[in-house]
């Protein structure tokens, strides 16, 4: 074994949960390996659409959300780049007075949370928002939400961490764990063994394997948001767009590519996934039913990842239940990026207190006990 | 006895590659596919101009008019045979089929057997100034003399490495534009080292002496050993600075060709799934392929270029092999004594390029040299000093690595223009070779795709 490491925690998973994780638990004094077998934040952390949003969630991820709104609100502080995050709303149309409905619906269910949400319907829609023409009969506007660029956002989590003291190892993949008397032993290959007392399972969609190993095997399943971005356009969009009852959503960024997302890519193998020729030509038709902005533009790059879905669309956030010491987060089911840093703050909570200050019942990982494991999860829609 | 293949054997490029890979199937008695981005077939080195252009065939092509002709022929010969798809772009593969797009709309084509062969492209390395007005790639400006017969300028300057820059100053010349110079990179000790191996061609390295001493015989200052050190010039080129031996030296022009050889275009061969090698000679990944043109996927080849850089008499050699491996895996009946000839001058010819790598080497000191506020990749305007700093800093240490933290190779060229630029100068920074820090993925689409392409797809379907 070339190097040997003690340690008081150690995460599997340089996403941006597990580099969030890092950086509270270093910021608390503990001392942190965090092991990545690609490049942190190079996963879905990465290469998700960018959306910053809360608007949308169920009501159990609220409190973590909110939370993370905040550590949003001061990126540069904590990661040292702002990472393009702009808080430009999140707009959520509604193509039908049944959407609109449902939209009504939710903003009275979550109005305890605080999003201030703001429905905007019919002449004062159009006259708002005179880019989205009469595609919508309305929206529902969560004016905070927002998008950022996760390419680098995701992977200064892992860099502040570094920064501040966690040894953070990439291209280092974790190919055996065992639980120890004292906590766990991991290694990977022959060139790296860590001792810790704390284990953080936050390797995304690919923490089942881990999970199971300790005997609590998860439904997770893997799937593969489809996106694509455009050439720079002139500015005609200043929101992050949603639909209501899912299909398309896009984005504007600063110097004019539009992204848009819809679909599902598919698998080369289980590390890598490609856009699917299908999904790319349906998302590009119902991009320009959307904004016909789009009608003489031109896809540049599609793109997709690999990220895991629960049955519930739930993370698992908590402690194991067969096991001392080790914690999961993972199963964010396409939702990750915005809750992901209070996710982090949240493990270093239960590191460090045994409980966290955010409720996290919803996501425990005991709720699929009675679920068969070997059921195959149909890959998911929305986003 | 054999059946006939379920879907048309399908050649995308209709170069030197392609149609001769296309010719040796139809002889076979199979109708291929040859989809082409161009309007007409002929490929790059031998692209035939808009019809009803008068130009005669000795003025487009030179010395190659012969073998521009008989190509062009051959293909005007089968064309009823062959189910031609000009100004189609392939822009994906996917699962044993390809996405064409023609006219704005897309198609999905499913193959059995693929020959891919869609050439390269100039490969160019930045210099300060090199985004200005009137900077054109070597090949460009010989593709805007023969399709358009434009000249790029008036008094073009002409700059970089490769048989390619003297044939195109020699080609400016007699079609009339005044050449500034010729300025190359390599040294003339190079070239002097060199001359065993080019004496294996000889009507080749001929040719080479000849362009040389034409042009110097008509006055056009050739110089070895150049360095660019920046271009002046605002809204268009005034001048070329450039620097031999120390000193510095300024040539006034309006308007610059450079290239730096060839770069295989590869993203077809990727999307297919192909296992890729990194290649020395082409300082580029290449798709691994046998003498006969099979890659690592079962009823993919490659041919000419795109395969690795030989140029387009060894592309014709290789897509009349390609298309007799295609045909050996189909069980069909082949002329074996053919495809060993093929082999065999196919290896020649690789030894040949041996010889024209060592007289026109890639200025492997030109990446260190790139000032920091020179832009790498000018769709997305990332400067070398950014790569330089995602290198040093620890962050990059691999390519798509390097793209996700600084955009390069994000834009609408996706890579095919800046690519090789960025791996130069993040190897450098690195202090490694251009094959340590790995290769672009493939994504598609493989050039921008029309929204309209979405839009039509969904109105055409039941």
């Amino acid at each position: 074994m070339t190097e040997r490491l003690e340690t008081d925690v150690a995460i599997v998973g340089g996403g941006i949960v597990g580099g969030s994780a890092a950086l509270f638990l270093t910021r608390m004094g503990f001392k942190v390996a965090l092991l990545e077998r690609d490049w942190c934040g190079a996963k879905a952390s990465g290469v998700n659409y960018g959306g910053v949003r809360r608007q949308g969630r169920p009501p159990e991820q609220l409190p973590l959300s909110q939370r993370s709104h905040a550590i949003w609100g001061r990126l540069p502080e904590l990661v040292g780049i702002d990472g393009e995050y702009v808080r430009s709303g999140h707009l959520k149309l509604a193509r039908s007075e049944a959407d609109l409905a449902s939209l009504v619906a939710y903003n009275k269910k979550v109005e305890p949370f605080g999003l201030g949400l703001e429905i905007i319907a019919g002449e004062a829609f159009r006259a708002r928002y005179p880019a989205l023409g009469d595609r919508a009969v309305g929206g529902s506007l969560c004016p905070e939400d927002g998008h950022a660029n996760p390419r680098l956002v995701s992977p200064a989590f892992a860099r502040a961490a570094a920064k501040a003291g966690a040894v953070v190892r990439e291209q280092t993949p974790v190919d055996h764990v065992e639980r120890t008397g004292t906590g766990f032993l991991l290694r990977s290959g022959d060139s790296l063994e860590i001792r810790a007392r704390i284990l953080l399972n936050c390797s995304g969609a690919w923490s089942g394997r881990l999970a199971e190993s300790f005997g609590e095997p998860v439904p997770l399943s893997s799937a593969h948001p489809c996106m694509a971005v455009t050439e720079p356009l002139p500015r005609f969009l200043d929101v992050n767009i949603g639909v209501e009852g899912g299909g398309v959503y896009g984005r504007q960024v600063e110097r004019g590519n539009v992204v848009v997302g819809g679909g599902r890519g598919f698998a080369l193998d289980a590390d890598r996934a490609r856009p699917a020729r299908n999904a790319v030509l349906t998302l590009m038709g119902e991009a320009v039913d959307l904004f016909p902005q789009l009608r003489h533009a031109h896809v540049i790059r599609t793109w997709t990842g690999v990220e895991g879905y629960t049955p519930d669309r739930n993370p698992i956030i908590g402690a194991s239940a067969t096991t001392p010491g080790l914690f999961h987060a993972f199963g964010f089911s396409g939702a990750g990026f915005q809750i992901g840093p209070a996710v982090g703050e949240a493990l270093a909570e239960l590191v460090r207190d045994g409980h966290s200050s955010a409720p996290l019942d919803a996501f425990s990982i005991t709720r699929f006990a009675k679920a068969d494991p070997a059921l195959s999860v149909a890959a998911p829609a929305g986003h | 006895m054999t059946d006939a293949p379920v879907h048309p054997p399908i050649i995308v490029g209709a170069g030197p590659a392609g149609v001769r890979a296309a010719e040796t199937l139809v002889a076979a008695g199979l109708r291929p596919l040859v989809i082409d981005e161009a309007a007409r077939w002929g490929g790059q080195i031998y692209r035939q101009p808009p019809e009803g252009f008068q130009r005669p065939k000795r003025a487009l092509y030179g010395f190659e008019a012969g073998k521009a002709d008989a190509l062009h022929r051959a293909m005007a010969d089968i064309l009823p045979a062959v189910d031609y798809r000009p100004r189609s772009l392939v822009w994906n593969v996917e699962n044993s089929a390809l996405d064409v797009a023609r006219d704005g709309r897309s198609e999905t084509v499913p193959f059995s057997h693929l020959i891919l062969a869609p050439g390269a492209t100039d490969r160019v390395l930045p210099f300060p100034g090199w985004t200005t007005p009137g900077v054109f790639t070597l090949g460009g400006s010989q593709v805007a003399l023969k399709f358009q017969g434009c000249a790029v300028g008036s008094r073009v300057l002409f700059l970089g490495t490769g048989p390619l820059l003297y044939l195109v100053a020699y080609q400016y010349a007699k079609a009339g534009a005044t050449v500034a110079g010729v300025l190359d990179t390599s040294g003339f000790a190079d070239q002097a080292r060199a001359v065993p191996g080019m004496l294996r061609d000889p009507a080749t390295f001929a040719k080479g002496v000849y362009y040389v001493g034409w042009l110097r015989a008509h006055g056009v200052p050739v110089h070895s050993g150049v360095r660019p050190v920046r271009i002046e010039g605002a809204d268009r080129v005034e001048a070329l600075v450039w620097r031999r031996n120390g000193r510095e030296q300024r040539t006034a022009c309006d308007a610059v060709a450079f290239g730096l050889g060839l770069r295989p275009e590869t993203q077809l061969a990727d999307l297919a799934g192909c296992r890729f090698r990194f290649d020395a000679m082409d300082r580029a990944w290449v798709p691994e392929r046998s003498a006969a043109g099979r890659t690592s996927v079962a009823g993919v080849y490659v041919a000419g270029d795109s395969a690795g850089i030989a140029g387009a008499d060894a592309a014709e050699m290789a897509g009349e092999r390609a298309a007799l491996a295609l045909l050996e895996d189909l069980g069909r009946p082949v002329d074996s004594t053919r495809a060993a000839l093929l082999e065999q001058n196919l290896a020649a010819s690789a030894r040949f390029r041996r010889a024209l790598t060592d007289a026109f080497p890639f200025p492997t000191d030109w990446a260190a040299a790139v000032p920091d506020d020179t832009p790498v990749c000018r769709c997305e305007e990332v400067s070398a000093g950014t790569l330089r700093k995602a290198a040093r800093d620890g962050e990059a240490a691999e390519i798509n690595r390097l793209k996700a933290l600084t955009r390069v190779g994000m834009g609408r060229c996706q890579g095919r223009m800046c690519g090789a630029a960025a791996a130069e100068i993040l190897s450098q920074a690195l202090g490694t070779g251009p094959d340590a820090v790995g290769r672009l993925r493939g994504q598609p689409p493989v050039k921008p795709l029309p929204f309209s392409a979405g839009i039509l797809d969904k109105e055409a379907a039941p």
